[in-house]
């Protein structure tokens, strides 16, 4: 059995007083696709850059395809791609120019340098397009050759940071297949995003608030374990001022709301025991004068899952 | 340690960036250059051929020969004849004359009885000016009492020679005291500071601001390959910038050059690289390229004033001194004018040569050790 | 259009006050360059290091002696010979070497003594200092001799004085002080550096982080954006400009001789030449690299070509030509007519006209480029 591709172990970051990390563990194995959530500000660029060994942990340590990240950061390079926050590719330098400068950079020459061009420039779709400055390609483009050149030298591991964040969804539908294309190779891909919709595409996920792990997991395996209550759905006239409502009941304790959301034209409920509390729930609406389609017993989404694990932590 | 394929992919990088934006290399050659040219023809250090207002209010023999005696040390050029002192002080006040010359109604006999006296008003807003009037002045109008008073001895019979003591001044490396012997090697110098400086902290900063340095750290690439893959190609633009300038000063200009070439080249290679290690430190602080431009211009103006550049260096305070010291132009002021100036051997300046020596190591040795420090 | 302005001026506020560093270094340049002066630069050097050559015999020692008393020159070492003295030179260990000829006292008594002073040229202004005082204390020393023979020779010299007495009077500047003369000159600089800086960097900024476009479809308009932008600008300069004027009047005791009022309305005038100077070039360049080359630049030939250190009219003509594309140069004159001479508008109203043309072509120039570089 081989070593995991990615192992973090009481991994921990202070900057000062303020921890950034809080002691996270958690194992990705090979081929897997991870995603690695939270919200802005909860640590998971700062879990990045320590697996990376960009950043020396505080306390734990990571190891990455066998390579200690903070000893042996230089050796393990060779065999992780990263992508940044940002596009980093050099403005003022064309596409084929920085693909090749990557290419050098990790150690790629000659015919071997030369194939992984071409193969690149098309993944990101640029073939047959010249040469641009990369300064002149829009969004899409520039997120594609920016993987491109994380890839360039067939790392075993890639580490993505935010890569959709300010893509269309065309392009993130597009990027996420080329993913999935890379998973299927047996590449180990670690991901973070803050759109719950793409967390539903990865196998498993890790939940990171405020520094600390606080969930991990399948997504169907966090539905079902880490939904503390049941999430109603409830489709009403004016459902801004149903949410103002309910809110308002919550707060009096008259039912025993844990979460109260709006989810697009609809409000997310969650309470203990559905059927308990499926019609109370209803009737209370009504009761208020409100018109009522319906209230239903639905899956948890992600982002419910998200919100409570988060509430359960603390 | 250095994988010379990874340094040579930084290296084409770099080039491949500076070649690109040509206008802004352009503007690194041109800057200099305009610099020196304006400098070298702008700042006139020894001020002659002040603008002088004079009032005389005698008109005899005696006024006459001392105006003469002025006007012909080359100090003082007459812009107008004012009526009164007042009308020499509106003058000054307007800005149309620096100095003022007022001799009084009846020189002639004053001077007969031992009392003549003269006024010289100078403007003070203009150091320069009343400092080189001041000292000019003294001397003239001291030579010409003793003239004076040597004519009335022999009148009165008594013979013997004039002065007993002369004294003759030469001036070594510089005899006519000429400002761009003294300011075009100290410039060369202080140019290639700058540029070496600014071109690291920018190219380092960049990468930091826009936080493609975060992607290089993640490639096997090493601090230590990136940072020499940066600083070849501005050494490289440093030592083209210095032949340039140089041939201009030296050739052009006719300044002479009175040492080894060689050796200057040297000693300039060394001092570059002191640069690149202080541009490399100022790159560890700043986190903007604006606060590094800031940061540059504040080394700047401190180089201007405190390295011996053009003020002086012995009259400061012990403590101003020793910030002067911090600044590698120092030690390099000193050795250009004794290699270039005087024209001497490594024997006579090995101290600074070392001194410049430590702190290229030292500069360079701590901006490692910054540069690790920096994403935690 | 008062509300977006205002928009606008808040955001610059933001900005500029974040970012506190460079804030910081931009505010304490000037007070820096005050304290410099100050205390630490002097331009006239005193305590020469000098090396005497081939001194023997009371008649040497008697000029050693009035060359230390003139307090310019330091004997720090007695050498053999003249090559000596060279070597010494040349190494920096002495700036000034004397040379006594070997047959000094006999030529003394003859009246034809000869003393060589060499003078160590690569270094301006000790050479200057050297050369002058040098002259000087050789015709004191011959005065004194002379006047000896006489009293030797039975002539009563206690009638015996020069005939000739000279007052010098230092208008503006009585002690000579080098602040006197650069508080003004700084002041002048500093308005035109820091607007220049400051306008030149927020609008290139603004342009390279693609912050520009999201601007330009909102309803401010190219104008407001301008006024928005300066207007923080101007308050921060003038700030600093107050600082600078209490620190130099109150605690360097500089004498503000003219009106204060005619000078702060003259300087607002003025801002704005920096300001429009600062459009100008960022609506010329592409980057913060290049706004930066320029600005260093326009900041140093100012400095230079403008009379704020070296008196313009030293310069060959077209070199004057040029500083007059400066800013600087008119209102330097300003500048130290009221601070130091305590002139105003009678005298200065030719300055003060050819300002305000400055003003008006330099803004139009530059609103013009930069509504071009916007299209």
């Amino acid at each position: 059995m081989p070593e995991p591709a990615i192992i973090a172990h009481n991994l921990t970051k202070r900057f000062g007083d303020f921890t950034a990390v809080d002691h996270v563990t958690f194992e990705v194995p090979r081929g897997e696709v991870f995603g690695w959530l939270g919200p802005n500000g909860a640590g998971k660029t700062t879990t990045i850059r320590m697996l990376l060994g960009l950043l020396r942990p505080t306390e734990g340590y990571a190891r990455v395809v066998g390579y200690d990240a903070a000893k042996q950061a230089h050796e393990m390079h060779f065999h992780v791609g990263y992508m940044s926050q940002r596009f980093t590719l050099y403005q003022d330098l064309t596409v084929r120019e920085n693909i090749r400068f990557y290419g050098h950079a990790y150690g790629l020459r000659g015919e071997a340098l030369r194939r992984r061009e071409e193969a690149i420039v098309r993944m990101a779709g640029l073939h047959g397009r010249g040469d641009p400055l990369t300064a002149n390609l829009s969004g899409g483009w520039k997120q594609r050759l920016a993987l491109g050149c994380a890839i360039v030298h067939k790392p075993q591991v890639v580490l993505l940071d935010e890569p959709t964040a300010g893509v269309d969804p065309i392009s993130r539908r597009e990027f996420w297949e080329l993913i999935y294309a890379m998973a299927a190779e047996g590449v180990t891909v670690l991901v973070t995003t803050h759109y719950m919709d793409e967390a539903e595409l990865c196998e498993r996920v890790g939940f990171i608030s405020r520094g600390r792990l606080v969930a991990l997991g399948s997504p169907e395996e966090l539905k079902r374990t880490q939904m503390r209550g049941d999430v109603l759905e409830v489709a009403m006239e004016e459902p801004e001022r149903g949410l103002r409502y309910l809110k308002s009941l919550q707060a009096t304790g008259r039912l025993p709301l844990d979460e109260v959301a709006l989810y697009g034209v609809l409000l997310h409920v969650v309470v203990p025991e559905a059927e308990r509390w499926q019609e109370r729930l209803r009737r209370a609406l009504e009761e208020a004068g409100f018109r009522v389609q319906h209230v239903a017993w639905i899956e948890p989404t992600l982002e419910d899952v998200f919100i409570s694990a988060v509430k359960a932590a603390g | 340690m250095i994988d010379l394929q990874r340094l040579r992919a930084v290296l084409r990088k770099e080039l491949t960036q500076l070649l690109r934006d040509r206008i802004t290399l352009l503007l690194i050659f041109m800057m200099p250059l305009l610099e020196l040219f304006f400098f070298a023809y702008a700042v006139n250090l020894s001020v002659d051929h002040i603008p002088t207002a004079v009032c005389d209010l005698s008109l005899d023999v005696r006024s006459r020969d001392f105006i003469d005696a002025l006007v012909a040390s080359g100090y003082f050029d007459i812009a107008e004849y004012a009526a009164g002192e007042a009308d020499v002080i509106a003058a000054l006040d307007e800005g149309r004359v620096r100095a003022g010359i007022v001799i009084p109604p009846d020189f002639a006999a004053q001077v007969a009885r031992g009392q003549g006296e003269v006024l010289i008003i100078l403007d003070g807003s203009d150091t320069y000016s009343v400092q080189a009037a001041y000292s000019a002045a003294t001397a003239i109008a001291q030579h010409h009492a003793l003239d004076l008073m040597v004519e009335k001895l022999r009148r009165q019979g008594q013979t013997f020679e004039l002065m007993p003591v002369e004294s003759s001044v030469r001036v070594l490396y510089n005899p006519t005291l000429d400002g761009l012997i003294f300011i075009v090697p100290a410039l060369i110098a202080m140019l290639l500071q700058i540029l070496t400086v600014n071109l690291t902290a920018q190219s380092i900063v960049r990468e930091w601001e826009l936080g493609t340095i975060e992607q290089l750290l993640a490639t096997p690439i090493r601090p230590l390959e990136l940072i020499l893959g940066k600083l070849l190609p501005n050494l490289i633009i440093a030592a083209v910038a210095l032949v340039l300038i140089a041939l201009i000063g030296f050739v052009g200009m006719g300044v002479p050059f009175r040492g080894s070439v060689l050796l200057f080249l040297f000693l300039s290679l060394l001092f570059a690289i002191s640069g690149l290690g202080l541009g490399l430190l100022v790159s560890t602080v700043a986190h903007t390229q604006n606060e590094a431009e800031s940061i540059t211009s504040m080394l700047m103006l401190l180089s201007m004033l405190l390295t011996g550049f053009i003020y002086p260096r012995e009259p400061m305070p012990a403590i101003v001194r020793l910030v002067g010291d911090l600044i590698p132009l120092t030690y390099f002021v000193r050795i250009v004018r004794g290699v270039v100036t005087r024209g001497v051997g490594l024997t006579l300046v090995w101290q600074d040569v070392a001194a410049l020596a430590i702190y290229a190591a030292l500069a360079m040795y701590l901006a490692a050790r910054f540069f690790h420090l920096r994403l935690d | 259009m008062g509300l977006r302005i205002w928009a606008v001026m808040q955001k610059e506020f933001i900005q500029t006050l974040r970012d506190r560093r460079t804030l910081l270094l931009l505010l304490s340049i000037p007070i820096i360059e005050l304290f410099l002066f100050a205390y630490a630069i002097r331009m006239n050097v005193d305590h020469l290091r000098t090396v005497v050559a081939g001194a023997e015999g009371a008649e040497c020692y008697a000029y050693v002696q009035a060359l230390e008393a003139s307090g310019y020159f330091d004997v720090v070492a007695y050498v053999d010979d003249q090559a000596e003295v060279i070597r010494a030179i040349d190494g920096g260990r002495a700036r000034v070497g004397v040379v006594f000829p070997p047959t000094f006292a006999r030529d003394l008594q003859r009246g034809t003594a000869q003393v060589l002073i060499l003078v160590d040229g690569s270094d301006f202004f000790p050479a200057q200092t050297a050369y002058g005082m040098a002259g000087v204390t050789a015709q004191d020393y011959g005065f004194s001799v002379m006047v000896e023979r006489l009293e030797r020779s039975g002539y009563d010299t206690r009638f015996l004085h020069p005939p000739l007495d000279m007052r010098m009077r230092i208008l503006y500047n009585p002690d000579m002080s080098d602040l006197v003369f650069l508080l003004p000159g700084l002041l002048a600089m500093l308005l035109q550096t820091q607007t220049l800086v400051l306008t030149s960097a927020a609008i290139v900024r603004e342009r390279e982080l693609g912050t520009m476009e999201a601007l330009l479809v909102t309803p401010i308009r190219p104008l407001e954006l301008m006024l928005g932008k300066i207007i923080p600008n101007i308050i921060l300069v003038i700030l600093d400009m107050l600082l600078i004027l209490a620190l130099g009047t109150g605690l360097l005791r500089v004498p503000f001789r003219g009106n204060v009022l005619f000078f702060f309305a003259v300087s607002a005038l003025y801002l704005l030449s920096g300001l429009g100077l600062g459009i100008l070039v960022s609506s010329i360049s592409r980057s913060q690299k290049q706004t930066q080359q320029i600005v260093m630049v326009v900041v140093l030939l100012g400095a230079i070509l403008s009379g704020f250190i070296f008196p313009r009219y030293a310069m060959p003509k077209w070199v004057q030509m040029v500083g007059l594309l400066f800013p600087l140069t008119y209102f330097l004159g300003i500048s130290r007519g009221v601070i130091n001479k305590g002139i105003g508008w009678s005298v200065l109203r030719p300055s003060v006209l050819s300002i305000a043309l400055y003003v008006l072509v330099v803004l139009g120039v530059a609103v013009v480029s930069f509504r071009r570089r916007l299209e």
